[in-house]
């Protein structure tokens, strides 16, 4: 079989690309995106080494089955409109999937070009897509289906919520998103640091869900603003896609201390409240610039804090991790980032206590270090404390990114929603109904703290259900 | 956006609001907030509901200028509008007929007791409001509290008007009288709020206060607002915002509402520097 005068041989042999970025000594002291993308050039080339394999394996790999070989064929062939085009079909925010999926335990990790050589670059591609759209179109609307007359209210505005409104809208439904904050993207907002998601993008492809026909209700903290119960007397269906927003704490003697942060805060006042454009913007934050800042953690998270301090002129930026970095759930992009950024790794070391002046301002911590045990449950093996290996860091700013739990405003205020004991929304696996008829959900508040590409996949999967439930509701 | 249907001062420095925000208007209940930013590049920033009026859809609001976002938002007037307004935030009082309930209001907080105060007397209690100024002027909303209290006492610190002295001090001579109390409510400074505890500690009185840290989201997902209660690790949005007395760790509230005092400082110079200079490119 050949293909444009070249051969799956002969494709398989081109080199993976790389993406040009900005150089780390420049990129760590702005809040430019890092990732600069692909050229049309480089682009295409890439496009080049797949080699459109009859039974893809990538497409089963993208938890919302965007058909790959075939958006890459229009790359390859130079219609990136088509190519953007394909992509919607299946992702209402390509250019944030295509930046912030781990592509490498999804759709990259089965790719067959990967097994002798780097598997197709599919995220930069897709990124590539949507971004050349966005830049020479404006974003493109997707078809829609004619009026149904049903109604649906989304409960939250981040990627599960999105990806909800975007299938359904096209479905030809009625769609209104309720969000607690002032800006619509959730995580993409608040969460994920300009320099690897620039604000603009979200707010791009949010627009285009607006002018698609879906309604944007900010500042609704459903629960309190409204109760779900409220909604459904209103709604024909509802999705809840809350995600997983407590935060947790470490729970250690200092915590309270002024400098310590839960990543929520940290990186909600830089990134959604532009506290690095103070005193332009209003929000404040502790002034970094010259400070030693660790963060307690190993998930992007926990990155996005450690470069957010660096890019705020921190001294020091230092991970702080039980664990080694094989256990780490970050992306092995945003660690070798962060490296090339000058973030400092401290493995198998845990945090014990604060400690802080009379003041109460933070000044030090005291690491327990560890060695690698027995495996635990999980099978990983488990960090055992080392006697006596006791260490005391000076710092002047803590940040804790050691995950999130579900917030209960939701399910506190309405009783006959079935939760476990986490708080997280009992589904069915299929079609993301929970316990109280009409009511859907997914993303973060149905399986704890994971992914955005896995939180879009939930948001369609309840598309499609809640699309079948409005148009005849006797089969709850 | 919400608009301003009315706004006037009540007392230097401190405006009272009326906003629409009918939703808010219908569910809001005594003891919780709201959260506003005043413009795109705003703060968000907490602010107790003082009162509300589900027909016309207005909540009023009572806001003390003591820097750049208050001072801001002090400039606005009817019909103009707030950027972004969200709530009703926090759990409400906890309202029962406890008996006689004494409200205790010092400064601006008389404006975050007044909703309480009137919801203790609608239980049924008997209830005696102290409103607490530095000075004559500061005395605030005492026509209002004596029409929903039984007996009302203004204190000032200067004696330049009713009771001279500190609100604790008229609460210490009520038990003196041998006045039965079954509960307090206290609201203000921090430095107040704990010294009522401390009067009614030995009394065994329930003393409930309202805490006010810093805060972000309000909806309970940063923990910036986390307080120490009963040894314990509180977020005052979600969890409060209020609280037993007698548990509260106000030494740590202190230190932690100063985390930003110098960029306070300096946000709020920032904004009267860029104040002068649209002035004066508006007289040239």
């Amino acid at each position: 079989m050949e293909m444009a005068g070249i051969t799956p041989k002969e494709r398989m042999a081109i080199q993976r690309h790389h993406m040009l970025e900005q150089d780390p000594d420049v990129r760590n002291k702005n809040f430019s995106e890092v990732n600069l993308g692909y050229t049309v050039e480089l682009a295409k080339e890439e496009a080049l080494r797949c080699i459109q394999c009859k039974k893809p394996l990538c497409i089963d790999g993208c938890p919302v089955t965007i058909n790959i070989p075939a958006f890459i064929k229009k790359i390859e062939e130079g219609d990136f409109k088509a190519a953007a085009a394909i992509l919607k079909k299946d992702n209402a925010l390509p250019a944030v999937c295509g930046r912030v999926c781990p592509q490498e335990e999804q759709c990259e990790k089965v790719c067959i070009v990967g097994r002798k050589n780097a598997p197709v670059a599919i995220g930069y591609l897709e990124r590539f897509a949507a971004d050349w759209e966005r830049e020479n179109l404006g974003i493109q609307l997707a078809e829609k289906k004619p009026s149904s007359g049903k109604k649906v209210a989304i409960v939250g505005g981040g990627p599960a919520g999105l990806s909800c409104a975007g299938d359904l809208i096209q479905m030809g439904h009625d769609v209104t998103v309720f969000e607690a904050l002032h800006e619509i993207g959730g995580v993409l907002i608040y969460g994920i640091p300009e320099f690897r998601l620039p604000k603009a993008i979200v707010k791009a492809e949010v627009e285009g869900l607006k002018q698609m026909g879906v309604e944007f209700r900010t500042n609704s903290v459903i629960g309190l603003t409204d109760t779900v119960d409220e909604l459904l007397q209103e709604y024909d269906a509802i999705f809840i896609g809350v995600g997983a927003g407590l935060p947790y704490f470490l729970n250690i003697p200092g915590e309270q201390l002024n400098g310590v942060y839960s990543s929520n805060e940290y990186l909600t006042r830089v990134n959604l409240m532009k506290a690095y454009d103070f005193p332009r913007s209003d929000t404040p934050m502790f002034n970094i610039e010259g400070k030693r800042v660790a963060v307690f953690g190993g998930g992007n998270t926990a990155m996005d804090a450690v470069r957010t301090s660096l890019r705020l002129g921190a001294t020091r930026g230092m991970i702080i991790y039980r664990r080694t970095e094989t256990e780490m759930p970050a992306r092995i992009e945003e660690i070798q980032h962060a490296k090339e950024e000058g973030v400092e790794f401290m493995l198998l070391a845990g945090p014990l206590e604060f400690h802080g002046t009379e003041d109460g301002w933070l000044r030090s911590v005291t690491i327990q270090k560890m060695e690698l045990g027995e495996p635990d449950a999980s099978g990983r093996r488990r960090p055992v404390p080392i006697e006596g290996a006791i260490e005391e860091i000076p710092i002047e700013v803590a940040v804790i990114a050691i995950g999130n739990g579900s917030n209960p405003i939701i399910s506190k205020t309405t009783p006959d929603l079935n939760v476990n004991k986490w708080g997280n929304i009992l589904v069915d696996e299929n079609t993301m109904k929970s316990s109280k008829k009409g009511v859907f959900a997914g993303g973060d508040i149905v399986t704890g703290g994971a992914t955005v590409i896995l939180a879009m996949g939930a948001g369609r999967k309840a598309a499609k259900a809640i699309d079948e439930y409005v148009k005849n509701k006797d089969i709850w | 956006m919400n608009k301003i249907i009315e706004a006037r001062f009540l007392a230097p420095d401190i405006k009272l609001f009326k906003i629409e925000a009918s939703k808010i208007a219908q569910k809001r209940k005594a003891g919780q907030f709201i959260i506003l930013r005043v413009h795109p590049d705003g703060e968000r920033i907490p602010l107790t509901i003082a009162d509300s009026n589900s027909k016309d859809g207005t909540i009023t609001i009572i806001v003390q200028g003591v820097g750049k976002t208050t001072k801001q938002l002090n400039t606005l007037e009817a019909g103009e509008y707030i950027q972004d307004l969200v709530g009703p935030l926090g759990k409400p009082s906890d309202i029962e007929n406890f008996g006689t309930a004494v409200s205790i209001g010092g400064g601006v907080g008389t404006a975050i007791a007044f909703p309480t105060a009137k919801a203790l007397k609608e239980a049924g209690n008997h209830v005696i409001s102290i409103i607490g100024g530095r000075t004559k002027e500061l005395v605030l909303l005492e026509d209002e509290m004596r029409a929903v209290c039984d007996e009302v006492y203004p204190t000032t610190d200067d004696g330049s008007y009713g009771y001279h002295g500190f609100v604790t001090n008229k609460l210490q001579d009520l038990l003196n009288e041998g006045r039965k109390i079954d509960f307090v409510l206290a609201i203000g400074p921090i430095p107040m709020m704990s010294a009522v505890a401390e009067v009614t500690r030995p009394h065994g009185i329930r003393t409930v206060v309202s805490l006010n840290p810093i805060m972000v989201d309000g909806t309970g997902m940063c923990g910036g607002c986390r307080a120490i209660v009963d040894d314990k690790t509180v977020f005052v949005c979600v969890d409060g915002p209020e609280f037993d007395a007698h548990k509260v760790n106000f030494n740590i509230l202190t230190k932690r509402n100063r985390m930003y005092l110098l960029q306070e400082k300096v946000s709020y110079e920032h904004y009267c520097k860029l104040e002068r200079k649209i002035k004066e490119e508006v007289e040239v």
